[in-house]
């Protein structure tokens, strides 16, 4: 069967193939939760903290209760199970106890017979208790006169990486730089806010559907706050209107939430989030602080980086230690060093508990290691491209971690198209050596950087490295595939039916992958880290070369040649070399269900292994997205407003499945990233409370802000991948901020280290400048 | 609070319903009526989610009253037709949204857009659709789904700039 695998010759798989569920989104079919109901549903409001830290918490929600229409309020006293999102450290409980951590905290619940009755008696709920003095900083947090938010020292983790001798490396290099970065929060901002539907079924079970990327991440916190058994939690993903690492952790919340709810009064309850309260209470990427040391010789040669990097966590530690972790193993960058050092920690603040988005840790390192290498570009007078290219990764080569990269890696394809599509070669000029502010015409420049990104949980999710999958094949040859992970636009549901419509030679039309449902399949990990091409794409594939076994058998029969001699395309099975003598695919199917072979199969993968070992070494990942973007700036010299012309954005993505959706996500992560660099940023006040909670104090991209983005797709296929794929949903997003960074740079003589890069930050960083001297 | 009744012609059919006078049009075509295309977003206007055609033109129905509707033709996605329009064909071929949640209020725009403006450059469709939100895209294949069924869709199309308009430029 390992032909169904490597086969050259690919009749889906490769295809642009338009995503099956685009008709029913289309014409507005599509049922996302809130368009969901069920007769005596109750509607569920969060109460939430208005101060960030408070004590000796005391909720009175006598008043409340009589208010008209209320059927039940719940507080922690109310959880039959434990009160813990039970995530990496079990810190977070899902209702508030004796202490408050964060603005808009959850205390308690309402559950109303209209959704207005349950937004008037949530306002109606008291709580009060002592107040403290929150801590919003970071470095502040780590003074050892802060207040304690985690454990002994505000530390929710720490990661080192070593490798070489980096102090002697440092002391005798040619050339230095030291400087520090910063990065703000960035909100998912999907348009689908976070919502689930509970309902307890007539088995003594309870049933929660919704939003989510992680349906059985839901199902661990539903089993753990109602203290029930695994296998009485059903947990559906419904259409999803956006995740981007959103809708992987927090949904628990929210689910454990309705189905608390649904539990205490017997009847279905629906939750939804308002855009402010998802803002406030939401996960968000974590902010910043990088300082990178950085030395090379005289010629550009890349010799030893020393990185100290800084993640504000928030109030519970939530993800905070993977998303540290994995930022950690990619802080160097995807370059050849002598020698490395990193420390990574994660820290707790007063502030919302900061989690999984796009990137995952890394587009926070990108901007600070990126701008560096630029910097040192400028300080060696050297053409920043062609100091990446002296230093990238190539097969042979070790990271950081001293993982070998000894299968395919495109970082040098992906650098080289990236700049020729953005015309580095022919418009490229240094940077200005005097800033020319108060000229009247619009200044350029180009900008460049690389990324490298490990795919799947690797060594920090070890325990979850597996997935599974079902394929059954109806009478009539249509398909019915269910997978642990959720499309949640991303494509899944196009790419996973193009695998298995390769694999059995069925027609695509003829594919149906079913919604995501926690009692169809084994515990399949999260819908994360852009591995669901390669883990829920080989699961299907080892069930559908179970079921290939079946119907090469038959086609053999009716063919008359032996089994090993059947190949297969679009809807026939044929005899090799022979295409006279072939049957349709639907033919094979009935003669193997006449036969009463079994058409129903499961299938599982389990990754390649990974580790991390003393000093942080190791093979932390499976495989690595190799990416690079090349980027155009405009910038006003008089206003420092910016315009992005065009970012090229070439990605190693092993093998694009589906072309047109690697393109999707690619033009869709850089905008994301764009976002990221220019306008994105969340402000709190010392109070620890939000002050921009929405879309008009909170700006995203709006099409008037999208440049020309140039997706480039590089194809070095990964040997353990579904027809050499690894994966691209994250790798987008990471490297366009820094690249739009070192293009300001390039065009305006000025470097800012901290994002966004807004009109009035640049001002600002210019009269700090002047005030320097 | 008072109760009204108010009539719409929604998507072709006559549609009674009794409203109160702070019922918002979005939660009325959504929970009283049963037509659940357009979004909830925000509810403050900022999203486009919701957008609708009302008496022929685009409005986020989170910011109209129920009320202010009363006599109204009203047009969602599900009244565009029994088959898809030529424009939602363009979306499905060009991957024009991903999680679909912009979706309908995307297409109501672009509908309305073409209509004024059966030939706009892509400057024109930018600014056109510059109230619709997408976090999913980059915007681009949206512009591309719009300017295939344009008029000027088959000779290009593009703007004087091909790019995004700025009042400085």
């Amino acid at each position: 069967m390992e032909h169904v695998l490597t086969q050259e010759k690919t009749h889906v798989v490769g295809k642009p193939v338009i995503r099956p569920d685009a008709v029913e989104k289309a014409v507005g079919r599509s049922r996302y939760i809130a368009d969901l109901t069920r007769p005596g549903m109750l509607h569920a409001v969060t109460v939430r903290s208005a101060l960030a830290s408070m004590s000796s918490v005391r909720i009175d929600p006598s008043a409340a209760a009589a208010m008209p229409g209320v059927v039940c309020i719940a507080t922690a006293a109310d959880i039959p199970g434990a009160n813990r999102v039970p995530l990496v450290f079990q810190d977070q409980p899902f209702l508030a106890e004796s202490s408050v951590r964060f603005h808009a905290e959850a205390v308690a619940l309402v559950a109303a017979e209209t959704y207005l009755d349950a937004v008037r008696a949530a306002e109606a709920v008291r709580v009060e208790g002592v107040a403290g003095v929150p801590c919003i900083d970071p470095l502040e947090a780590l003074n050892p006169s802060a207040p304690r938010i985690h454990g002994e020292d505000n530390i929710f983790k720490a990661y080192d990486i070593e490798r070489g001798e980096v102090d002697r490396l440092m002391a005798s290099a040619d050339v230095r730089i030291e400087t520090t970065y910063r990065t703000p929060h960035q909100v998912h901002a999907y348009l689908e806010t976070q919502g689930m539907l509970a309902e307890c079924d007539d088995t003594g079970g309870i049933r929660v559907e919704g939003s989510m990327q992680c349906p059985f991440y839901v199902q661990d916190a539903v089993a753990a706050i109602l203290g029930l058994p695994k296998n009485k939690v059903v947990v559906v993903q419904t259409t999803t209107g956006g995740g981007f690492g959103g809708k992987e952790d927090v949904p628990s919340i929210v689910a454990g939430h309705a189905a608390l709810l649904a539990w205490m009064t017997r009847r279905p309850v629906r939750l939804i989030y308002t855009r402010e309260e998802d803002f406030r209470a939401m996960s968000k990427r974590h902010p910043s602080v990088t300082r990178v040391r950085i030395a090379s010789t005289s010629h550009g040669k890349l010799l030893a980086a020393d990185i100290l990097y800084t993640l504000n966590g928030g109030a519970y530690a939530t993800l905070s230690p993977i998303v540290l972790w994995r930022g950690t193993v990619h802080a160097a960058g995807p370059y050849r060093w002598d020698a490395v050092r990193i420390h990574g920690r994660a820290v707790a603040t007063h502030t919302v508990p900061c989690g999984a988005f796009r990137g995952f840790g890394q587009p926070q390192v990108a901007f600070a290691i990126e701008s560096a290498v630029d910097e040192l570009a400028l300080k060696l007078g050297m053409d920043p491209l062609e100091l990446r290219r002296r230093n990238i990764l190539r097969e042979g080569d070790v990271t950081a971690t001293n993982h070998r990269i000894d299968t395919s890696c495109g970082m040098q394809e992906a650098l080289d198209r990236a700049a020729e599509a953005i015309g580095w070669a022919e418009r490229w000029k240094p940077a200005p050596s005097v800033i020319p502010t108060g000229r009247t015409s619009m200044l350029r420049g180009m900008g460049v950087s690389v990324s490298f990104y490990g795919v799947g949980l690797g060594a920090g999710g070890k325990h979850l490295a597996r997935a599974g999958a079902y394929v059954q094949i109806e009478s009539d040859g249509s398909v019915r595939i269910f997978i642990g992970n959720t499309e949640m636009g991303q494509g899944a549901r196009s790419v996973i039916s193009q695998i298995a419509a390769e694999a059995l030679a069925a027609p695509f039309e003829m594919v149906h992958l079913g919604s995501t449902d926690t009692s169809r399949v084994p515990d399949s990990g999260p819908t994360v880290a852009s591995r669901t091409t390669v883990m829920s794409g080989n699961a299907v594939l080892d069930a559908c070369r179970k079921l290939r076994l079946h119907l090469d058998r038959t086609a053999a029969d009716l063919l008359t040649c032996a089994d090993d001699q059947i190949v297969v395309s679009p809807g026939r099975y044929s005899v090799r070399d022979q295409d006279w003598r072939t049957i349709p695919y639907q033919e094979v199917v009935a003669g193997a269900l006449s036969n009463r072979l079994p058409l129903a199969t499961a299938g599982y993968f389990v990754a390649p292994d990974t580790s991390f070992g003393e000093s942080g070494q190791g093979n932390p990942y499976m495989t690595y997205v190799w990416s690079a973007n090349a980027v155009e700036v405009e910038i006003d010299p008089a206003t420092f407003e910016i315009r992005v012309l065009r970012i090229a954005a070439a990605h190693d993505v092993g093998k694009a499945i589906n072309p047109r959706e690697v393109s999707g996500q690619i033009q869709g992560g850089v905008l994301q990233g764009l976002g990221y660099g220019l306008m994105e940023e969340i402000a709190i006040a010392p109070n620890g409370v939000m002050l921009n909670p929405g879309f008009s104090g909170y700006l995203i991209p709006t099409p008037a802000d999208a440049p020309e983005i140039i997706p480039i797709i590089v194809e070095h296929p990964f040997p353990d991948g579904p027809f050499g794929a690894r994966g691209i949903g994250e790798p987008p997003l990471i490297g366009v901020a820094p690249a739009i960074a070192n293009a300001i740079a390039n065009a305006f003589g000025v470097r800012v280290r901290s994002l966004p890069l807004r009109p009035e930050n640049i001002y600002a960083h210019l009269r700090a400048r002047e005030g320097d001297r | 609070m008072k109760k009204h009744e108010i009539t719409m012609k929604v998507n072709g059919e006559v549609r009674s319903v009794i409203v109160e006078p702070n019922d918002v049009l979005l939660d009325v075509l959504r929970e009283k009526l049963g037509i659940k295309s357009p979004k909830i977003g925000c509810e403050r206007g900022d999203c486009g989610a919701c957008t609708i055609l009302l008496n022929g033109r685009t409005v986020r129905s989170c910011l109209v009253l129920a009320i202010e509707a009363d006599g109204c033709e009203i047009v969602t996605v599900e009244g565009l037709g029994e088959t898809l329009t030529p424009l939602q064909q363009a979306f499905l071929d060009n991957n024009a949204f991903q999680c679909g949640f912009c979706a309908p209020g995307m297409i109501l725009t672009a509908t309305e857009l073409l209509q004024k403006n059966p030939t706009p450059d892509d400057d024109e469709i930018k600014e056109g659709i510059s109230g619709n939100l997408c976090r999913c895209t980059g915007y681009q294949p949206i512009v591309d789904a719009i300017r295939t069924v344009s008029r000027s869709g088959k000779s290009g199309g593009r703007g004087k700039s091909g790019r995004s308009g700025r009042p400085h430029e």
